[in-house]
């Protein structure tokens, strides 16, 4: 049962969300790309438009809570081509990863059985797998011919008592960026402030060490990168509450409202999330990332910093120290061989800057990055890191990549996944950052990873086989001599 | 240069090794309607059938001189005589090999002479072609055996040109290709394809992908192989636009056909990967004076497509192989040309291409020196033939099959690996191997302050009840 309706918003009277409520979504005050050209939040243009719907933005950001039941109302094409593919991981549960969708059929539409086919399928999902809460993805279809979803969730969770949330994500609402917005007021709204944390368990107190609480927005724990980082957070005496969403317990995220400091890790994309925890319980929060061995530190020496526990403080500084030497020394092999390089960075979510020091820390020059998702203080850093004379990329076009590459005569392309084939097309030697990436680079050790890749797919053998002509087009040679 | 570390221990432990004998009878069983009838008691013939029966899968025709303990001590000769005159009585076969074992080489056994006696007291059967090859089992390996039986074959059967008045290119399309043991039928089927796809006629000697291919035929038994070379082929050879040799292991076979008949020939060590393959397609393109046809160029662009994909997985992959000198040469060449490692190669006896293979080392030894050396070198996985399970599951890293025998699995046999396709799905496989592997996985870690219950296996997600709408146990 929950114990509290949300207690941010206590209104759950709207039925479906109105053009009002996406405009509140998308104005975000605490945004600094509110202020400037909102490219970020910019309007799709039909014809040209790369990039997920406001259900793939919300479904992506709450799928890694791993004891949900999450059930994807709609047709086929919402849950069906989107299913468990998310690099994401779990320390336990693996319900995430089991695709549920309401499956609705043409008769379901056009007799309106689409709410009695909801209610039904949460009870299977209860029946089933014992959810410790059941989310529902609202989508286009049932969002048109007028399914209550609310209606249906408050109803399933009266009658079996486990808690069913309504996110209401069609994908006409607009980009995955609102969906990730939506995702997080969802949580806000429904979940958040909904449990009281567990007390510290008494085997886990040290002596001296005072335990503080915070929470990570936007940390996904793909590829388990999470787990690099959570061993120092132990290590220092902090007690994540909550990850939204990477490895979540529905528990946790019940929880995070009591958080000392949030971290928004590495992308805006759920800033209401920390902006309304701050209005709402005076949260104090932070962008941070823990991608390169400077921003890890700088992310754990910000924790401290608002938390403002002089000795948490002084242990976080021991323990930089600590690991900074322990990662250098561990770099050192790889910083031989990647000393040098070139790289053409295109990141979609991850923040350029953070990435651009890590490779500068490898030795590596970047050339180029992109920065369409940048605000004008990223854009700052990162002229600061990489000079004036940085080539800033607002549209990352496949063509405009491999022209950059060419021109400048790169090593390699670091950018998210769906531009890989792109990049190997091109016969380019490439890295894949985004999300459904197989390898975690957060944390100091992560960085070794990162280098272990750069250098696989820079130094491989292949690159000359692939770029060339075959003999019978080099008259020059003949086949007898090169056989023999 | 590659080191080469001899066999230092006494005891074989798990061998690697296949004998020569039974190397030199699958040769045989690559000529149609021949039969190999093994010079040595009737186990090293049994032993022989069942690791072949196992690994394709097929009848396997496997004759034995049956040495006893009376010809074994008083001569054994007239065991010889007597066997070819059965088999020529009985099967009238198109050709019968004689390969010799330890028993009879040690024994002293003089197969030719007997071969010889057998002319003289059978003339009815002259027109049957007898190969004697001396292939004992305590020297070589399968290889070796294969390759000894491939030039007996050419040395007794093929008319040298100023007899037979053969002349180089005169069959302008013709293309002789010897091919050693590595290549499985599925290669050469493979293979054949390639050289028609230029207008040429291959004559494959010896052709496995004809006999042992795993076809099921018009014919409900037959004593003898159901196809494989036409022995008469062997006539043809001298007058042939050129010979193609692909297998180290062949270039003794190779130099006397060359003798033989004049023609000139293209020696290719192996055709896994690019740049082999480039090469083997540019000596077709040389000797039919046709251009690459668009198929083969499409295969191409393909497997360079799977190298860029597959280099991911296979980029500093660490490998260890044990196989026959050509196999381990070929798969240590491509796995370098993909920027993987070879860090513990062994072959069961040595040979001059393992010199040239992509390894610090080579050692001659069995699957416990490999298991030793891929433990020393923490190999991720591992390439060799069936024996290799218990290996693999004691080190914990997958195998991938490759050599004789086969026999857990099906269709080894006809797995192809050479040729643009082959690589390409060897390219394939090997990745799809390294990725069981979770390569960089990061293992779970629990927060000493987690709010998380406790997880436990046993409430893994199974549907708990079976519910009309769904549910079903799969």
């Amino acid at each position: 049962m929950r114990f509290a309706q949300g207690v941010l918003t206590p209104s759950r009277q709207t039925r479906k969300m109105k053009q009002k409520d996406i405009a509140a979504l998308l104005d975000e005050p605490a945004c600094s790309h509110n202020k400037k050209s909102k490219s970020g939040c910019a309007k799709p243009k039909p014809g040209a438009t790369a990039g997920g719907c406001a259900f793939d933005g919300a479904q992506i950001a709450l799928l890694p809570i791993a004891d949900v039941a999450h059930i994807v109302h709609g047709s086929i094409a919402c849950a069906g081509s989107s299913w468990d593919n998310r690099g994401t991981r779990s320390s336990g549960p693996r319900l995430f990863k089991i695709g549920m969708t309401t499956d609705m059929t043409e008769q379901d539409v056009i007799m309106g059985r689409g709410e009695k086919r909801l209610f039904h399928s949460i009870k299977q999902a209860i029946d089933s797998y014992s959810p410790a809460a059941v989310f529902v993805y609202n989508t286009c279809v049932p969002a048109l011919i007028g399914d209550d979803v609310e209606a249906v969730c408050k109803a399933a969770e009266e009658r079996w008592g486990t808690p069913v949330v309504p996110v209401d994500s069609a994908g006409f609402y607009g980009t995955k960026n609102l969906g990730n917005r939506i995702a997080g007021e969802t949580m806000v709204k429904y979940v958040c402030g909904t449990r009281e944390p567990d007390p510290l368990p008494a085997t886990a107190q040290r002596p001296g060490i005072k335990v503080h609480d915070i929470t990570l927005t936007g940390e996904y724990n793909i590829a388990g990168e999470l787990w690099h980082v959570l061993p120092l957070l132990d290590e220092l005496g902090l007690r994540v509450l909550c990850t939204l969403s990477g490895d979540a317990r529905y528990r946790e995220v019940q929880t995070m409202h009591r958080s000392e400091v949030n971290m928004m890790v590495c992308s805006k994309a759920m800033i209401n999330v920390a902006r309304k925890l701050e209005d709402a319980f005076g949260t104090p929060w932070f962008e941070g990332s823990f991608y390169g061995v400077g921003d890890v530190s700088q992310a754990l020496r910000d924790i401290a910093r608002l938390i403002d526990d002089p000795d948490l403080t002084a242990r976080t500084e021991a323990l930089i120290t600590r690991e900074e030497a322990r990662v250098h020394a561990a770099l050192e092999p790889w910083r031989e061989k990647l000393t040098g390089k070139k790289v053409l960075l295109y990141t979609g979510g991850v923040k350029s800057w953070s990435i651009i020091a890590a490779l500068q820390d490898l030795g590596m020059e970047v050339v180029a990055t992109g920065t369409k998702k940048s605000t004008e203080e990223d854009k700052a850093r990162i002229r600061e890191l990489m000079g004036k004379e940085a080539v800033m990329l607002e549209d990352g076009n496949p063509r405009a990549l491999i022209d950059i590459v060419r021109q400048n005569n790169v090593d390699i392309l670091i950018a998210g996944g769906r531009n890989m084939y792109t990049a190997l097309k091109a016969r380019l030697p490439f890295l894949d950052i985004n999300q459904e990436r197989e390898f975690g680079y957060a944390g100091y050790m992560g960085m070794v990873e990162l280098a272990r890749q750069l250098h696989l797919t820079i130094s491989s053998p292949i690159w000359s086989s692939v770029r060339a002509t075959p003999p019978w087009r080099n008259p020059s040679k003949s086949s007898a001599e090169a056989a023999a | 240069m590659t080191e080469i570390i001899k066999r230092k221990k006494a005891l074989s432990v798990s061998p690697l090794k296949a004998s020569q004998t039974i190397g030199a009878a699958l040769a045989f069983l690559g000529f149609y309607r021949a039969m190999p009838m093994l010079h040595g008691s009737q186990g090293c013939t049994a032993f022989g059938k069942v690791f072949f029966v196992r690994h394709f899968r097929e009848p396997v025709p496997l004759q034995t001189t049956a040495m006893d303990q009376v010809t074994t001590v008083l001569g054994s000769e007239d065991s010889v005589v007597e066997g070819l005159k059965v088999i020529a009585e009985k099967n009238q076969p198109a050709l019968i090999g004689v390969p010799t074992t330890g028993l009879s080489e040690t024994q002293g056994s003089d197969v030719v002479m007997a071969t010889k006696q057998f002319r003289q007291k059978y003339p009815e059967f002259d027109a049957i072609p007898v190969v004697p090859v001396s292939t004992p089992d305590y020297s070589g390996c399968l290889e070796t055996g294969f390759a000894k039986a491939v030039e007996a074959i050419i040395r007794t059967l093929v008319p040298p040109a100023d007899q037979a008045g053969s002349q180089p290119g005169r069959r302008r399309h013709q293309v002789n290709i010897l091919v050693g043991s590595s290549l499985t039928p599925g290669d050469l089927e493979e293979l054949k394809d390639m050289v028609e796809a230029f207008g040429l006629r291959p004559v494959v000697i010896p052709d496995l992908s004809d006999s042992l291919d795993g076809h099921l035929g018009e014919d409900e038994f037959s004593p003898l192989t159901i196809g494989g070379t036409d022995v008469g082929e062997l006539n043809t050879l001298g007058d042939a636009a050129a010979t193609l040799v692909i297998g180290p292991s062949l270039n003794k076979a190779a130099d006397s056909l060359k003798e033989l008949t004049g023609v000139p020939d293209f020696r290719f060590a192996h055709l896994i990967g690019l740049e082999a393959v480039d090469q083997f397609l540019a000596a077709l393109h040389e000797i039919s004076g046709e251009p690459v046809p668009a198929k083969l160029e499409r295969q191409r662009a393909q497997l360079q497509d799977a190298m860029l994909d597959a280099h991911f997985m296979l980029g500093m992959a660490r490998v260890a192989i044990a196989a026959d000198p050509d196999l381990l040469l070929a798969l240590s060449d491509w796995l370098s040309s993909m920027g993987a490692e070879t860090v513990a190669a062994v072959a069961p006896s040595n040979a001059p291409s393992l010199k040239r293979v992509a390894a610090a080392q080579v050692k001659i030894g069995d699957l416990e020196d490999l298991e030793l050396l891929a433990k020393a070198h923490q190999a991720e996985v591992l390439i060799t033939n069936s024996h290799g399970v218990e290996t693999s599951l004691r080190l914990g890293i997958p195998l991938l099959r490759a050599g004789f025998p086969q026999y857990d699995t099906l269709g080894g046999y006809q797995k192809t690996w050479i040729g643009y396709r082959g690589t390409r799905q060897i390219c394939f496989d090997l990745a799809n191997i390294m990725l069981t592997l979770e390569k960089g996985e990061i293992h779970p870690y629990r927060s000493i302050y987690a709010q998380k219950p406790e997880y436990q296996e046993a409430e893994q997600h199974a549907p708990t009840t079976a519910t009309p709408a769904g549910g079903l146990q799969h």
